[in-house]
């Protein structure tokens, strides 16, 4: 630099000038890129903030027509002259009680799954059971719910639920959880057992995650020992992982609470709470996903205010959720 | 305390219980798969990509304008979703990884992750189809873009987490700017990773349907009209499925076949891009 400068002037301020035009260049780029990224970073708050401030405007009407009483009306009748009576106690029994079903079948499963992954299966077929457990998470939801309409729901309604309502038609308290009296191929049940399938493949991918992060120190202890594999799983494995595990499920149940479109297809759409999980029933996103197209006025704005109801609860289970993973993160990174 | 021999037993039960719950589970997948090919491969014929959605009572006819029109929707708004999200990735990893602020970005993100795909579709619906006044399919591409934003953040960031600092310092040290550094350096030592995210994203919209129940609605016919509605393969199986007309049903059963396969095939390209960079 120093021997060009000296032996020749000109070209020395022609590089500077062209230096500093490359130099200005870069620098804006630069603060171009910078900005792009922070923007973009900004965006993904702003749509959090759109999605609730549309929510609530499109809500707003219904509120002030039905008010508190919304949580606890059971009737559904849009079509009712002159006002139509709207609540939303049986959209939101369906939802909690299709997800719970749900997780009740679910948890165990997912977790069996894990621990067969982790503890048992030998390494080379590892693999390719995993990704046969993940693609059941790849299929769309509405294959999930042609399935359960043509194939799932049928077989139950003929050859499982009878048997059931059967043999529990003596019992005292499960004869009507269990009541044959509209057996169908379209009941919260059916909803609920394509429910634990979809959600399976998400406890158990959480599951496997968090198992992995037992040191195998610990593991090693055990066995050392002499406790058999299960007393591991059972007394070291997931006392380690409890808040890891309780987090992917709560992640889960976060995913079942708005599963639409599986569920629109199986659960029957009929707005009444019955005792029985064998009858039809909706959930609140079954009830937006078959109705909204359809809707206008007061009755749209009800089933918005169902959405915004939908999004408060899966928001405050999955910030449960995310806050248990992430004390987890911070145990394992410490 | 029990005898060892009964600890054993107990421990194979266990065991045994956990094998039939990993057989059940990858046997859902087969069944799945099973009907689906049952149902749809009879309908599998040349007309379904040539020719367009029929109307009811009639033979014939194919999927060709749902198929256009997924096909077209999901580029677009991945075209719109998997950009922004890139960039958001990029600044929770590098310009803000110390931020206060991204610990906050990064949790609504991971809240917008797993938010029930109909909300979406409400919010697209207030904030689009009501202003313009017609469902169309610029909604339901933004109803995609809505989705696919959050997945190519969690994994953009992610993967550049991963790219080591060393990497970065090497190119400071030779006077490249930041954003240099990022794009030059970082992004191409992430390439895999990202491309992983932007499938992944892709294959995560390709079946959505509900968002797109209320935001494009569906047609009959050839259109590429962005501002009116638009026939699109979920919507088309979803109006189809249930209607007692024959052809249509199995219209339906194919166009689930063609969905699946796609999505699935996505999937597993995905994963082997994502795997086969870092040799597990």
């Amino acid at each position: 630099m120093t021997t060009i400068s000296q032996t020749s002037k000109d070209l020395d301020m022609e590089m500077s000038s062209d230096r500093a035009r490359v130099l200005k260049s870069l620098a804006f780029s630069d603060q171009l890129f910078s900005f792009a990224t922070r923007a973009a970073a900004y965006a993904v708050l702003l749509l959090l903030a759109g999605i609730i401030l549309s929510l609530i405007a499109g809500a707003w009407p219904a509120m002030k027509a039905f008010g508190f009483e919304f949580l606890v009306t059971r009737r559904w009748a849009p079509q009712l002259e002159p006002m139509p009576v709207l609540g939303a106690l049986a959209p939101i029994y369906g939802t909690l009680v299709s997800s719970f079903i749900a997780m009740l079948i679910a948890v165990p499963f997912g977790l069996g799954i894990a621990i067969f992954l982790t503890e048992l299966c030998p390494h080379s077929i590892r693999r390719p059971i995993r990704l046969a457990i993940e693609l059941l998470a790849g299929i769309p939801s509405i294959i999930y719910g042609m399935w359960g309409f043509f194939v799932l729901g049928p077989f139950l309604a003929t050859y499982v639920e009878p048997g059931i309502v059967w043999a529990c038609a003596d019992i005292p308290v499960l004869n009507s959880i269990f009541s044959g009296e509209m057996v169908s191929n379209l009941s919260l049940f059916n909803a609920s057992l394509i429910l634990a399938i979809m959600i399976l493949p998400f406890i158990t991918a959480i599951a496997v995650d968090v198992f992995s992060t037992v040191p195998p120190v610990l593991k090693e202890a055990a066995y050392g020992v002499g406790c058999t594999t299960w007393e591991v799983v059972n007394n070291v494995v997931l006392p380690f992982t409890r808040v890891g595990v309780v987090g992917g499920v709560m992640l889960a149940l976060g995913r079942a609470l708005g599963e639409t479109m599986a569920v629109t297809f199986i659960i029957g759409n009929s707005f009444k709470i019955s005792g029985s999980i064998f009858a039809p029933g909706t959930t609140i996103s079954a009830a937006i996903a078959s109705e909204f197209a359809e809707s206008e006025g007061l009755h749209q704005s009800a089933l918005i205010l169902l959405g915004l109801l939908l999004f408060v609860l899966t928001f405050i289970v999955l910030a449960s959720a995310r806050f248990m993973l992430m004390r987890l993160e911070k145990r394992a990174g410490a | 305390m029990a005898s060892y021999s009964a600890r054993r037993r107990n421990s194979s039960i266990v065991m045994g219980l956990c094998l039939a719950a990993t057989g059940i589970g990858i046997a859902w997948l087969f069944l799945i798969l099973f009907s689906l090919l049952v149902n749809g491969i009879p309908g599998l014929t040349f007309a379904v990509f040539t020719e367009m959605t029929p109307p009811p009572g009639e033979h014939g006819g194919g999927l060709l304008n749902a198929i256009f029109g997924s096909v077209l929707m999901t580029v677009i708004g991945v075209g719109i979703g998997a950009p922004i999200g890139i960039l958001a990735g990029t600044y929770l990893a590098e310009y803000g990884r110390h931020s206060k602020i991204t610990p906050v970005i990064r949790f609504i993100n991971d809240i917008l992750l797993s938010a029930p795909s109909i909300i979406i579709g409400l919010f697209v619906y207030g904030a689009v189809v009501v202003p313009m006044r017609s469902f169309s399919a610029v909604a339901g591409s933004i109803a995609l873009a809505v989705i696919v934003i959050p997945v190519v953040v969690r994994t953009t960031e992610d993967m550049l987490l991963l790219v080591p600092n060393t990497l970065r310092e090497a190119a400071s040290a030779l006077g490249l700017p930041r954003s240099f550094v990022i794009r030059r350096v970082a992004y191409r030592a992430a390439r895999a990773g990202l491309i992983t995210g932007v499938l992944l994203a892709v294959a995560r919209v390709g079946g959505e349907t509900a968002p797109l129940l209320f935001t494009v609605l569906s047609n009959q016919f050839w259109s590429v009209n962005l501002v009116k509605p638009m026939a699109n393969l979920p919507v088309t199986i979803n109006n189809f499925i249930n209607n007692p007309d024959a052809n249509w049903k199995q219209l339906a059963w194919t166009g689930a076949l063609l969905i699946t396969v796609a999505v699935l095939s996505l999937n597993i390209t995905a994963r082997f891009f994502g795997a086969s960079k870092d040799g597990r």
